[in-house]
This record gives structure tokens, C-alpha cells and sequence, in this order.
């Protein structure tokens, strides 16, 4: 199969330090991928070189056979790939409904879908079970239901590669436990890559994981085979406890 | 967003604003009669600053340009080339049209702090431009476009520009035209993007939106109305100066969006005309009235921070638009 995203010897140095240093990363069609990593090992920079947030300092990247490396941001979008931010960044002060109808109508507008804005922002916010809110101002609702807004913004787009960046961060046991079965729903239809601390989230979900640290991909493999990784776990005891969980 | 109960509840509103100012031409008094059409002239002006501070975020200290872009893009024209007042409202409106697409293009490349010093620049260049080429605008002095060229003839039909009537209903139609056209672009589509950068520029580049192309139309729009006041603000009160490109006429209507309330299709209607009565009943009493209007200003930001219809939306009437 031809993966959905490649990156040859993609870097990005900020000053003399290389955030992501040579990596090289593929992804296949309808996976759910997990990346792992210590904090400060370069995963959010990796995934915002991908959303075109930042420019590579070297590399490229091709997204479903078209080399995107120059491409802005908001192209990228319209061509599919969705970014969710890890630091919650909804737009408070606006309604749940016009923060998803904002990204509903941009799928009209491209003619990736169909019908009514209102219609689409309904069904976005009731997938991730938010339709009664519809109407709260997104800044004034619970911090986890801010995190289901962002997916369902991120959903809303009709992504191809639909990248999570530690969604499940500040949600509570319950919580987490519906959202696990919310990206397998998404991963229906959709690529799902997603940066994760949480490793029960990791397991349940990731058919491969890839480990990042110091701005290199460390190990790449099945769930089991990280686990099993001996430098895995030297990356990890190495900077502490906080990738315990 | 909005239900079909509220969007009635919005256009009634708005036309019943209208028919008022349309009644108020047969019964005010003479000079009440003129001062409000010179304030509906400069509420245009206010709106089309509202639209780009109120809604998109961006706070610009160069607006000037714009309104005397329309002002000489009109006059000028009018006085030298003796153009018909048509003709000359279109130069206007043209002249506005470039200028806020090569300033647009220009000054989005900054934003905050920056994009307020490098619009007001660009406005100080453009005063001291009317300054210089003094051999034509007469600079401060300004030029007096004569009565019998302010005049529309439409075959045997003449619209005589300086009658205070044709004047009036000629402000009203001008306000009009920009207030709906205001309602319309805030109750878009597009009005939703432009109000989604000011609230958060980055996520909503990320929702796939091009921010820069959607600022620059908001400039360009913006630049526009402001013009078009401008162009109507020489042909109806007959007078181009350079005043008119100073920095105070670029503070005014944030002062006026303000007053009314930012990002409010009505706000700045209710500003302009507030602080032009202010100043006016003021300036009656006393030669210190600059510090009545001072006054006046700081209790309105105390007690009404988001201006007069900023805080009523916020406190009773969420449906505003």
C-alpha cells in the first residue's frame, strides 16, 4: 500500500538546537498511529512541520503523492490534514456551534461536502456528544468538553490524517475511556496520528507506535515490540517519571 | 447561530432605524436638520473603521487616508477637471479602492502594535503628500467645490446637491446602503471568518482559512465605505482640505466605534452622533469644552466598556447584530 504521509530527512533547528533532527516517517492509510516520546523530544514540532504551522529547516514531506513541503498551512487543511492543538484552542469566546460551523463551512466551500452549514455542525457535535451544548460559549464549558470541541473541529474538516496532539490530557477516567472509542470511530474513515503521554490510550489504540527523543525517531514498531525495546525504556527512566503512567 | 425569529427581529430593526432618519427630514429643525446629515455622512466612516477594528480586530491609526482618498479622489477631479458629480463620487470611491489594496498589501505583512504605527505612517505621508502638491488641494486652506458644479442633471431633472432636503436623503441613502451592506458581509460566511481571526488568528489558519486573504478583503471592504464618506462628505458639504487626512481624523472613528460599540452595526451611528452632540452642546457653554468631552469619555469606558450598544447586547439584547 502507498502510505498517506511520508517525510525524508525532515529537520527543523531552532538556533543550534535540532527539535527534529533527519526523520524519516511514513504512515499507512486508515492506521492509527501513536507517538511517543520524553517531553522536549520533538513530537509537537514534528507534527507542526506536517500541519505546515512551522517551515522544515530540511526535508520534505509528500502527503498522498504530493510533495507539500512548501505548502501553506492553510492548503494543507483543504487537502486534509487536520491539527488539533495540544494547549486548548478553541475560540472562547464564540459558541461550540460557530466554533464547528467555522470549520464545516470551509469543507462547503472546498465542495469536499455537501448540504447545509448547520446540518454538518449538528453532526459534528453530536459524534463527539456535545449537541445539547450547542449553544454555550466554548470558553465557559468544562475543560474536558473544550478537548471534545477541538476534535470535533478537527473532525469537522473531513480529514484524511487527523493529527491529535495529547488529547486526552487533563480528562478524567471515564472521559478517556469514551474517547478511546471515539477515535476508533473516526478511524473509520480517517488516518489518525496521535501524540500521547498516556500509555494506557497508546496500547489500546495504536497499531504501531513510534518513539521520538532528542529530535530522532528512536524505535518504530508494534505495541509489543516497543514495550519489549530496551532503549525505549532507557529514553524514558533517563528523564523521569513523568512517561510512567 | 441565529434563529429566523431573530434575523426578522435584525432587518426590522434596521429598516425602522432607516425610516426614522427618513421622518426626521420633514420634522427637525434647520440645524439640527444639517448637523445630522453631516453625522450620517461621518457614521459611514465610522462603519467602515467598525468593520475592520470592530469585527476583524485590527486596530489601524491610518483610517484618514481613506476618507480623504474619497474626499480628493472626488474633489480634486470635480474642481480641476470639472467632472460631473457622478463621475467625481466614482474617482472617490476608485481612488479608495487602490489605496486600501496597495496599504492592505502592504501593512498585513505586521500585526498589533506594528500595524497600527505603519497605517498611521502611511496616513502621515498621505497629509503631508496634500500638503505638498498645495498648488492643487490649496492644503489647510482647502478648496470650495461651487454650488453649480454639486449639481445632478438627469435629463430636464436637476438634483441640486446643496439643497438641504436633497442633502439629507442623499446622507440617508449613503448610510443605508452602507449599513445593510455592513449587516450583510457580518451576517456571512465571510463575517464569520473575519470574526473568527480576530478571536484567534492561528486556529483559524488551521481550520484551513487563508487569514492574510481574508484581512486584505476586510481592508479593501473597509477602505471603500470609507471612501465612498469621503467622496459624499465633498460633494454634499462642498469643502476638500487636508484636515481632513490628520491624525485626528484617523483616532475619531475609533472614538466613534468605540463610543457606540465595537463590532455593532449600529454602534457607530450612536457614537458619531453622541460625541458630535457632545462637543457641539459643550462648546456652547464653555471654550474648555474639550475637557467636558474628556470627562464624558472616561465615564463611558467605566461604566460602559463596550460602548453603548456593546452593552446592551451583552446585557439584555444578545440578538443584536
Amino acid at each position: 500500500m502507498t502510505p498517506l504521509l511520508t517525510t525524508k530527512g525532515l529537520s527543523r533547528h531552532f538556533g543550534g538546537l535540532r527539535a527534529v533532527d533527519n526523520v524519516d516517517f511514513s504512515i499507512e492509510p486508515g492506521e492509527i498511529r501513536a507517538v511517543i516520546g520524553p517531553n522536549g523530544a520533538g513530537k509537537t514540532t514534528f507534527v507542526s512541520l506536517v500541519c505546515g504551522r512551522y517551515a522544515p529547516s530540511a526535508g520534505t514531506i509528500v502527503f498522498d503523492g504530493e510533495d507539500i513541503t512548501d505548502m501553506p498551512a492553510h492548503l494543507r487543511v483543504r487537502r486534509g490534514i487536520a491539527y488539533t492543538f495540544q494547549i486548548t484552542s478553541v475560540f472562547a469566546n464564540l459558541s461550540a456551534y460557530e466554533n464547528v460551523a467555522l470549520p464545516v463551512q470551509r469543507t462547503l466551500t472546498d465542495g469536499r461536502s455537501r448540504g447545509a452549514v448547520r446540518q454538518g455542525a449538528m453532526e459534528a457535535l453530536e459524534r463527539v456528544g456535545l449537541a445539547a451544548r450547542a449553544h454555550e460559549q466554548a470558553g465557559a464549558l468544562a475543560y474536558g468538553h473544550q478537548r471534545l470541541l477541538e476534535v470535533a473541529m478537527g473532525l469537522a474538516l473531513k480529514p484524511r490524517l487527523l493529527i491529535l496532539d495529547e488529547p486526552t490530557q487533563g480528562l478524567s477516567d471515564g472521559e478517556i475511556d469514551s474517547f478511546i472509542a471515539l477515535v476508533r470511530e473516526i478511524a473509520r474513515d480517517a488516518t489518525v496520528l496521535l501524540i500521547e503521554h498516556n500509555m494506557q490510550v497508546v496500547m489500546e489504540l495504536a497499531r504501531r507506535i513510534t518513539v521520538f527523543n532528542a529530535g530522532k525517531i528512536l524505535a518504530e514498531g508494534s505495541p509489543a515490540e516497543i514495550r519489549a525495546n530496551t532503549a525505549v525504556q532507557e529514553a524514558y527512566l533517563g528523564t523521569a517519571q513523568e512517561a510512567s503512567a | 447561530m441565529i434563529g429566523g425569529e431573530a434575523t426578522a427581529k435584525v432587518y426590522a430593526l434596521h429598516v425602522a432605524v432607516i425610516a426614522l432618519l427618513v421622518a426626521l427630514n420633514f420634522v427637525l429643525p434647520e440645524y439640527h436638520h444639517g448637523v445630522l446629515a453631516r453625522v450620517l455622512v461621518l457614521a459611514v466612516f465610522a462603519m467602515g473603521y467598525n468593520l475592520l477594528f470592530g469585527y476583524v480586530g485590527l486596530l489601524s491609526l491610518g483610517h484618514a487616508m481613506f476618507f480623504a482618498a474619497g474626499l480628493y479622489g472626488a474633489g480634486l477631479p470635480l474642481y480641476h477637471l470639472g467632472w460631473g458629480v457622478p463621475a467625481a463620487f466614482a474617482g472617490g470611491v476608485s481612488a479608495g479602492l487602490v489605496m486600501s489594496l496597495v496599504i492592505g498589501l502592504l501593512a498585513l505583512r505586521t500585526s498589533g502594535v506594528a500595524f497600527m504605527i505603519v497605517t498611521m505612517m502611511f496616513a502621515q505621508v498621505f497629509y503631508l503628500t496634500t500638503l505638498y502638491f498645495g498648488e492643487w488641494t490649496r492644503g489647510d486652506e482647502g478648496l470650495v467645490l461651487q454650488q453649480q458644479a454639486r449639481r445632478i442633471t438627469l435629463g430636464t431633472a436637476t438634483l441640486d446637491l446643496t439643497n438641504p432636503t436633497t442633502r439629507y436623503l442623499l446622507a440617508v441613502a449613503l448610510f443605508a446602503a452602507a449599513l445593510f451592506a455592513t449587516l450583510a458581509i457580518v451576517r456571512s460566511r465571510h463575517g464569520r471568518v473575519l470574526v473568527a481571526i480576530r478571536e484567534n488568528e492561528e486556529r483559524t489558519r488551521m481550520l484551513g482559512y487563508d487569514t492574510f486573504a481574508n484581512k486584505l478583503t476586510a481592508v479593501v471592504i473597509s477602505g471603500v465605505i470609507c471612501a465612498a464618506a469621503g467622496a459624499a462628505y465633498a460633494l454634499l458639504f462642498g469643502y476638500v482640505g487636508s484636515t481632513f487626512a490628520s491624525v485626528q481624523y484617523s483616532i475619531l472613528p475609533l472614538l466613534w466605534a468605540l463610543l457606540g460599540g465595537a463590532a455593532t452595526t449600529l454602534g457607530p451611528l450612536i457614537g458619531t452622533l453622541f460625541m458630535y452632540y457632545v462637543i457641539d452642546i459643550t462648546s456652547g457653554y464653555t471654550s474648555a469644552y474639550m475637557l467636558v468631552v474628556g470627562a464624558v469619555l472616561i465615564l463611558l469606558v467605566l461604566y460602559f466598556r463596550k460602548g453603548v450598544l456593546g452593552t446592551l447586547r451583552e446585557r439584555w439584547l444578545r440578538w443584536l447584530p
